[in-house]
């Protein structure tokens, strides 16, 4: 099973899934309504660090972030 | 190797850039250079909260101290989680260098970026609410490969 968090003014709370790379992940994400303003800004991590492609793999108890646009400062 | 603080609420700018000062008053360092970050007043808000995801933030702050490093010279940074208002600071970054030039770079470059990439979130707090800054966000280098994007 796979953690996903979804960080800052995300608001929902983490799912829990089987999943054997990142494209199992935007393939649910992709059919939910409340992710629609954020799937195509959102940067990925795992295990906290970024991402930048699908074909990532995952394995069991990997975690799963989504980091939305930023603003520091 | 970190020199990353983060606090709740405001910063103590007296306190922390008094600090630093000292800590690296025996490094033969030639030139220190503070950028501090306030809440203005703007647009009725009462003033700023943020979010702050430390894993990301500690690991994206270490490779700019490596960076530094390189160059001879150091940074520190402070930032605030929760609530800061209006006239109260949030954020300092600073840069101690042999010499000005690799200082003042090194500033500019590391703040820029600080804003484009640090997975800190800011929001508005206004008549009792607390209010994503939508607007004024950056989507992080490589945002968007959920939906397609690569």
């Amino acid at each position: 099973m796979v953690t996903i968090e979804f960080l800052g003014p995300i608001q929902k709370a983490p799912l829990t899934l089987d999943a054997a790379s990142l494209h199992d992940i935007a393939e649910v994400l992709k059919h939910d309504s409340e992710m629609a303003q954020w799937i195509e800004n959102c940067a990925v991590a795992v295990n906290d660090t970024l991402v930048s492609t699908l074909d990532t793999p995952l394995k069991d108890g990997d975690k799963v972030s989504l980091l939305p646009p930023v603003c520091g400062g | 190797m970190s020199t990353l603080e983060l606090y709740e609420g405001a910063l103590n700018v007296p306190e922390i850039i008094t600090r630093w000062y000292a800590e690296e008053s025996q490094y033969n360092y030639g030139a220190y250079i503070p950028f501090i970050g306030t809440v203005r007043e703007e647009d009725g808000i009462e003033g700023l909260s943020f979010d702050v995801y430390e894993p990301i933030l500690s690991s994206w702050f270490d490779a700019w101290q490596t960076k530094t490093e390189v160059l001879g010279a150091k940074l520190k940074m402070a930032h605030s989680r929760g609530d800061v208002l209006v006239h109260e600071s949030s954020y300092i970054a600073a840069v101690f260098s042999p010499k000005r030039r690799v200082a003042l770079e090194t500033i500019e470059k590391f703040v820029e970026d600080f804003k484009a990439s640090a997975p800190i979130w800011k929001y508005d707090l206004k008549n009792g609410a607390r209010l994503y800054a939508a607007d004024r966000s950056t989507a992080i280098a490589g945002a968007g490969i959920l939906g397609g994007k690569r």
